[in-house]
Order: structure tokens, then sequence, then C-alpha cells
């Protein structure tokens, strides 16, 4: 189908009489011409592509690429709020590696980034092959799974406070009740602990955009081909691994690096939380950088910290997009 | 109260009488006389005048402000508008706004932000010191906060101090029938408290004010202090060393052991909750005792932060409102500060925050609020024990970083984990010399 409609067209195109268009006419009438040689123009098939081009590399140049070149400017200046910046090079990279905060921010936003979307992923798959099976408000069911990613961050978040409250944790209230614990346990108030309870926030909010990205590539999964495996005598774990997974394989790696970098750059949650507290335990890139830039006006040595994400991401994303080649 | 005495009977109408004379304006003939006296210039028509500023913590203190704006916008022909955002978006609105000279024309500044945005602000000279004339000379950390170099880059406008709010009560029960004068004392009753399940309450996370408090106040208190005069890192002392150990000390004794994961509203809850017996705060907990937990209002009352072997302290940043350098409507924009500072128009504002804010110099301690409610004096008294972020330094944006670092904050934090003191006083030196570079 798909060749018959597009030979005929690239047959016309490569004729070279499709683009010349007989002189005369367009000299003969003077008011004519423009929309005559606008019209031409547009036939012209690298000029009406870039026409058509045109929006999307406005938006891109100015939403996504000014402000990163911007970025990258901040980062190698000494720029405060109301000064203009002079160039420093990478003094404010130097810097960065001599700061203990940096460095364990550094060190937390990887643990968080990769346990986060690790634990996504287990947990993902899992409700992604559940909610596969055929059973009773199979629709709503699957439609609620997606209300802790379309709730508001900020809101979810403030809600989770309440439950690691110090005084009032519903979940210290519990366990007590159910006798498994005799003191309290202050969820947000050791590095280790609060940052677990980081983790486990993530995970309940990021999960669902797993599972149901997931669910959709197991649905394009032919029945055809378990039949098949079953008769040849694989059973569920088998037919699982060596054939659902090799199928719905890019669809995983793509959802993977949509939430790791969506991870790698996370700021409200763990803003609201904790600040990056206690004792600085919990900064990540995101909030350090926030504090540095916004609260202490540093904008270049904020934007070196931020910055900072940068090669990692750039470095998931070649792989990634590598491997998801290769294996097509 | 001693200092009151003889005064009590100052009423609201009688302060605003000498209130007006003192400024020479004629306050019997109502606000358009006050304007007239000032011979408040007319602004061409159209004149937009723009004002940011935080959403308190005490509404009433919003709806006055609104409508004092209004007023002036009547009086003066000039359009205002005011806008009201969360103090933590105030950073970011404000580093948008000088970067792409475009916004607001009056911002509020909080702490020493002054300093921090000097270079998109402009001065007000003029207006602050026309104020300072009148109502004599500001507290000290309103006026460091605010000159940059020499120049006022904001006009002061109050503080916000945060003083002790106990159970005087459960104090009383623990031995102690006023609350105590220095932090040995305070340690005393506290060891009793916690024994009977009633531990006082300190943040020791990351939120914007409670830690802070505790850690600027106590370094100060037992002489300790980031930076001296010039600049120069000095935090590694025994005085800083006893504080740390002080605090370590206390938190075992007497604190509730949650307030490593507490926040700024932590201690709030926990008090009206009944959970801690004395935690240091805004008038806020009192409020709103007053309006929803009376017999905790009852038996609540406030006292000053203890004095320590160095002397007794308050971190109190101030508050003041800047002009920005970018702003076409500068000079309705100081008409509008000069009005509003001016005492008729201060003192419906105040009395609105209801013992909430302080006034920027000592005349305010004369407010007539300040009877109403003795329970609120020493907030009133606070002001003048008050220091800035980076004492006895400036207040530069070296001492904002180490503040939004957290620096001295998690000094404590750490030790109060177990760090030995000697060790978190030396890792706070290796990072305030990194701060302070």
């Amino acid at each position: 189908m798909a060749d018959q409609r597009i030979e005929p067209i690239l047959a016309e195109s490569a004729r070279p009489t499709a683009v010349a268009i007989p002189a005369p006419v367009a000299v003969s009438v003077p008011g004519f011409r423009r929309p005559r040689r606008l019209g031409q123009l547009l036939e012209r098939q690298d000029i009406l592509a870039v026409v058509l081009l045109a929006p999307t590399l406005t938006i891109l140049t100015l939403f996504i690429a000014y402000p990163f070149v911007l970025g990258i400017w901040l980062a190698v200046s000494d720029k405060v709020v109301g000064r203009p910046g002079a160039f420093v090079g990478l003094e404010n990279f130097r810097v960065n590696l001599n700061d203990s905060i940096f460095l364990r921010a550094f060190q937390n936003t990887f643990v968080y980034t990769f346990i986060a979307t690790a634990l996504k992923l287990a947990l993902g798959m899992l409700a992604a092959l559940l909610l596969n099976h055929h059973f009773r408000f199979k629709r709503i069911v699957r439609a609620s799974m997606l209300l802790p990613w379309i709730v508001p961050t900020v809101l979810s978040t403030l809600a989770w406070q309440w439950m690691f409250d110090a005084t009032f944790s519903v979940f210290n209230w519990m366990l007590m009740n159910a006798g498994l614990i005799s003191k309290r346990i202050l969820w947000l108030g050791d590095g280790t602990l609060a940052m677990g309870c980081l983790i486990a926030v993530n995970v309940w909010r990021g999960m669902p955009f797993f599972a149901i990205t997931l669910l959709a590539g197991l649905q394009t999964v032919n029945p055809d081909l378990h039949e098949a495996a079953e008769i040849d005598g694989a059973n569920a774990w088998q037919r699982y691994w060596r054939v659902t997974l090799p199928l719905i394989k890019p669809i995983m790696l793509v959802v993977v690096l949509f939430s790791m970098i969506a991870t790698f750059a996370d700021f409200q949650l763990i803003y609201v939380l904790t600040r990056g507290g206690p004792y600085s335990s919990t900064h990540v890139f995101g909030t350090y950088a926030y504090e540095i830039a916004m609260r202490a006006a540093k904008l270049g040595q904020g934007a070196s910290i931020s910055l900072s994400l940068f090669p990692f991401l750039l470095a998931v994303i070649v792989f990634q997009l590598w491997y998801i080649r290769r294996s097509d | 109260m001693a200092m009151h005495e003889g005064q009590g009977s100052i009423e609201r109408r009688a302060f605003l009488r000498v209130a007006g004379a003192a400024t020479g304006a004629a306050v019997t003939g109502g606000i358009p006389a006050i304007v007239g006296a000032q011979k408040a210039p007319s602004f061409p028509k159209g004149t937009k005048l723009s004002i940011l500023e935080w959403v308190s913590f005490v509404p009433a203190s919003d709806v006055e402000f609104k409508r004092l704006a209004a007023e002036f916008g009547k009086l003066a022909g000039v359009d205002v508008t005011v806008d009201q955002i969360n103090m933590n978006d105030l950073n970011p609105r404000i580093t948008s706004a000088i970067e792409t000279k475009a916004g607001p024309d009056i911002i509020m500044m909080i702490s020493n932000w002054p300093h921090l945005y000097a270079d998109g602000l402009a001065d007000v000279d003029d207006v602050a010191e026309e104020i300072a004339q009148r109502d004599g000379a500001y507290y000290e950390h309103n006026k460091k906060v605010s000159v940059v170099g020499n120049r006022w880059k904001a006009v002061p406008l109050c503080s916000v101090p945060s003083t002790w709010a106990y159970r005087e009560d459960w104090f009383k029960e623990a031995g102690a029938g006023k609350w105590p004068d220095t932090w040995d004392e305070l340690r005393k009753v506290g060891i009793e408290l916690k024994k009977k399940n009633r531990p006082m309450g300190q943040a020791f996370g990351h939120s914007l004010g409670d830690p802070n408090n505790w850690a600027y106040s106590v370094t100060w208190g037992f002489g300790g202090a980031e930076v001296d005069q010039s600049g120069k890192v000095v935090i590694n002392s025994k005085e800083t060393l006893e504080a740390v150990k002080f605090t370590v000390a206390f938190w075992k004794d007497c604190l509730d052991e949650g307030g490593l994961a507490w926040d700024d509203s932590s201690n709030n809850r926990a008090y009206l909750a009944g959970t801690i017996s004395a935690t240091i705060n805004g008038a806020s907990i009192y409020f709103v005792a007053k309006r929803q937990f009376p017999d905790i209002a009852k038996v609540t009352n406030h006292g000053h932060m203890p004095k320590g072997p160095g002397g007794r302290f308050y971190s109190i940043g101030g508050q003041g409102r800047a002009i920005m350098k970018y702003s076409k409507n500068q000079q309705a924009a100081k008409e509008f500060l000069r009005w509003f500072m001016d005492r008729p128009q201060y003192d419906k504002w105040m009395a609105a925050n209801d013992g909430y804010v302080v006034g920027p110099t000592p005349y305010w301690e004369k407010h007539p609020l300040w009877e109403r409610d003795p329970k609120l004096v020493p907030f009133k008294e606070a002001s003048k024990f008050g220091r800035w972020p980076g004492y006895p330094g400036a207040p530069s944006r070296k001492a904002s970083e180490a503040l939004v670092k957290y620096i001295l904050v998690d000094m404590y934090a750490q030790a109060i984990k177990g760090m030995k003191p000697e060790d978190a006083v030396k890792w706070a030196e290796g990072e305030l010399k990194k701060a302070y570079a």
C-alpha cells in the first residue's frame, strides 16, 4: 500500500520539468508576479521544507537552545544578580569539586536516580503484567493507576510530608498500634532514611507512568506468539523472558530514558520534603543549584552546578539511542 | 513591662495626636490633610505603581496593607497594584525582575537581600534618613541590612522577631516561676520538663527560619561568630565549641528528638498539640492559640532568648522595601514609601499586625498595642538584641552563601547526630572559608 502511494510522488518530484515553470507567464503581468513567485517558491521542496520547519525551529531556538546556551555561558561566568558576569573559564567547576555539599549532592543525585528508576521499572512492569489480564472494572483500575502521576507534585508531596511528620506521622501511628515499634521513627530526621523516603515518594509518583506505558507495549505483543511458545513447552517465565521482554524492549528503554532524565533533574519533591536537609544529606543537583543561584544570587555558580548534570544525561541518552537503533 | 509604667493610660487616639504633632501633620484633618501637609506631588495621569510583597502570616496585615495602598492610590492619583506571593517565591521573582529589568516598582526585601540585589536597586537615602530623623535612629540590624556601601538600598519596614513561646503552667510545675534568664538555667528546667515527657522543641533541618534562629543566636550567645568584623573566618574558637557542646547536651536533656526532621511549622503544630513545652517562634503560635486553642493561649507566655557567656542575641534580619532601579515610577514609589512610613499610616498597619511586627525604630516601642497584651512585650524588646547574618561582619552576599549552605545549622545538626563537637566546628570552619573566600 504505502509503496504504491509514495512511488508516483517520488517519480513526479524526480522529473526536472516539475520544478521549471515556463518563463513568459511569470513576466507578462506584473500584478500577479508575487503570488506566482511565492507559489513557485513553495513548490520547491527545499524551500517548502524550510518554511514548514521554521515554526518548530523558532520554538526550539527560543525555548530550548537559547536557555541552554545561556546556561553554558552562565556556568563559565562569575555572574551574580544585577551585574554583568565576566568569563572565568572553569573556575566555577573547580569550586564545585572542592565543595563537600556539591559532592554529596552529586552522589545523592545518582543514588536517587538509579535506585528510583530501577524500582519504578520493576514495580511498573509488575503492575503492567497484572493489568494486562482481563478482570472486572479493568478500565477504571487502569485509569486510576495514573492518579499519582497526574496530581501536581507539590500537592501530593505535601500529603507525604504529613505522613512523614515527626509528630503526627500516620505510619508511626499504624506501626505503634500494631505493636511493631515502641518509639516513633523520624522518617526525615536521618540522612539515609530521608533519602529512602524521597526515593519511595518518587517511585510512588513515577511508577504509574511505567505501568501504563509498558501496558501499552504488552498489548502490542501478538498472543499467537505466546500460544506457539506454550505449545513448544515454554513455561510462564520463559515466555516472559524470551517472548514478551524482547518485544517490548524498545518501549521499555524509551520509558527508562525519559524517567531517568526527569529523575536526574528532580527538584520539587525534594525541596518540599527536606530542602536538602538534614545536614545537607539529601541535596541533589537541582535543589543545591537553586539555593546557590536563587537564594545566594550567584547565578554563575548555580548554573555550573546544574550543568554538571549535562554530561551524564548526554551519556544516558547517547547510550540508549544507540542501543535502540542497534536492536532495530 | 517595668519600662511602661506611667504610660499605661496613653490610648490610641492620644498616641496618634502625639504622633501627628511630632510629624507636623494635621491629624485632625484626616489623611488628605496629611498628604496635603507633606505636599504630596500629583503624578501625571496614568502613573502606575506596582508593589510586590510576601503573604504575611497575619492575614489582617495583608488586608490593611492593601487598603492603605489603595488609599495612597486615590490620594496621589496613582494606579496602585499589590501582588502578594509566598515568601519562598520572592527570590526567583526578584532575580528575574532585575535580570529582565521589568516587573514591580517596589519589592519587599527580607533580611540582607538589599546586599544581594544592590545592583538592581535604586538609592532611597532621602526617604530612609528622613524617617530616622523623625523617629530616631533605626535598630542596628535594620540599618545594617539596608545600607550597602554607604547608600540606603531599602527603606527599613519592620522586624519579625522570634522569641520563646512557653507553657507557663508546665514551667511552674518544673520549678520555674519565671522564664529563665540564661541558657544554663533554661537547661536545668528543660531537664525536669523532659523527664515529665514535656520536652522543648527546636528544628535542626533545612527550613528557612527556626534552625538558623538557634544556630546564630546560640553561637553569638556563647561568644562565637562565623567571621570577625573584617570578614575573616573565626568560627573555630573555644566559644563556638562551647556553644556546640551546650547544644548537644541541650538536645539530649531537653529537646524533642524530632527536631532533625522538623521544618518551620513543625514546632507550631507540636506546641499546639501539647507535645512540647517551649519553642522559638514568631508570635504566630500565640495568635493561632488565641483563635483556636484558648486554653493553651491562657497558659502561654513569651520569654527572651536566654543570655550566654557572650550576652543575649537574636538573629533578626528585619524587612524593608526597595525601589527597583529599572522602575520608571521611582518618584511615585518614593512618595508611597514616605507616606506609608509616616506615623498615621504605619500606626494602622502595625495595629493590624497585633504585635507580630516590630517597628524599625525604637519610636514604635511606644505603640499602645504593646500595652494591650503584655505577653507580647518580649517581641517588642527583641529588636534591641537583634543581629544580622554574618555579624559582626557585613551582611554580605558571602554571609548569604553561608546561610543557604546551612553551615552553622549543619555544624550543630552533625554534632547532635554524633559527630565530635571539635570535628563539627572544624568542618564548619572549612566550609565557611570557602563561602567567605
